[in-house]
């Protein structure tokens, strides 16, 4: 029984934390946005895309995304040694604080929660000339650019 | 008596000097101080449009003309226009400039641009009115 006590417990305490972890431990931060946001992320994050919130991710996530830069998806988008720290920094310091899971993806759209939230959405959807990929989340939640993905203003 | 006439001197030295002060680009005068030769525009213009190993130039993104609003190829994003003619900010930061030069000669050509091409490319670019 002395054994059996604390078993239990770690049992009991393992079942509930798995069931209050959504989308598999996969789950976007909230708030998305810190009130402060790094002017040098924003500024060069946005250079070709929008500038990702950071509570989209894991800090592990984004660790791994800042130190391959020259391989951005395809594409050179490489920064100064200072920049790559200080934005490195700001996205490490505001990760999702949800994401409970060790998967640490280098894409927002294969996290657990966009995988469910996006599920009825359809492929053709998604290539639109106006959308053309997942990850253009402001083609349509217009506010996804300061942390606002409300889907109830989503166009149809 | 001397030093008015140096002053009247400078002066008119200034004036004779400023317009070729302000059609130049102090970047590019870099680049021409590192390749100690001459640019030209024709040589730049073919940088613009020339099609690398994955199949992108920089009109792939920036229009057939760098007078015009351009559109990222993955992204969509809306990029301004690059010819400092329609657009005074651009080449004003070396710094801003070698990050795209960088960058852009990467995905584009396949491999680093050289001085006299940053020269040339962006002479084609400045001579778009």
């Amino acid at each position: 029984m002395k054994l059996i006590k604390p078993l239990l417990l770690v049992a009991l305490t393992s079942l509930s934390l798995a069931a209050c972890a959504r989308y598999n431990g996969e789950d976007r931060g909230k708030p998305m946005l810190p009130n402060q946001v790094n002017a040098k992320w924003q500024a060069e994050c946005s250079g070709c895309h929008m500038a990702y919130p950071p509570g989209l991710l894991p800090a592990a996530s984004w660790k791994k995304v800042m130190s391959g830069l020259d391989k951005h998806f395809g594409t050179d988008a490489s920064l100064s040694a200072a920049d790559t720290a200080e934005i490195t920094n700001f996205l490490v310091q505001n990760p999702s604080n949800r994401w409970s899971s060790t998967a640490a993806p280098l894409r927002t759209t294969e996290g657990e929660w966009f995988r469910v939230k996006h599920g009825e959405i359809s492929a053709a959807v998604f290539a639109r000339a106006s959308i053309k990929s997942k990850s253009n989340c402001i083609a349509c939640h217009s506010g996804a650019a300061s942390g606002n993905f409300d889907d109830r203003t989503i166009p149809k | 008596m001397f030093s008015t006439f140096r002053l009247s001197h400078l002066l008119a030295c200034l004036a004779l000097a400023a317009p070729l002060m302000a059609s130049a680009n102090p970047i590019l005068d870099g680049y021409k101080a590192e390749t100690k030769g001459t640019f030209s525009a024709a040589a730049g213009e073919k940088i613009y449009h020339t099609v690398g190993p994955k199949q992108l130039a920089c009109a792939s993104c920036h229009t057939d003309s760098p007078k015009n609003v351009g559109k990222h190829a993955k992204t969509n994003k809306t990029i301004d226009p690059m010819a400092p003619s329609v657009n005074a900010k651009r080449f004003t930061d070396a710094a801003n400039v070698e990050k795209w030069f960088k960058r852009n000669c990467n995905d584009a050509l396949g491999r680093a641009c050289t001085t006299q091409e940053k020269g040339d490319f962006m002479t084609y670019v400045l001579s778009v009115k």
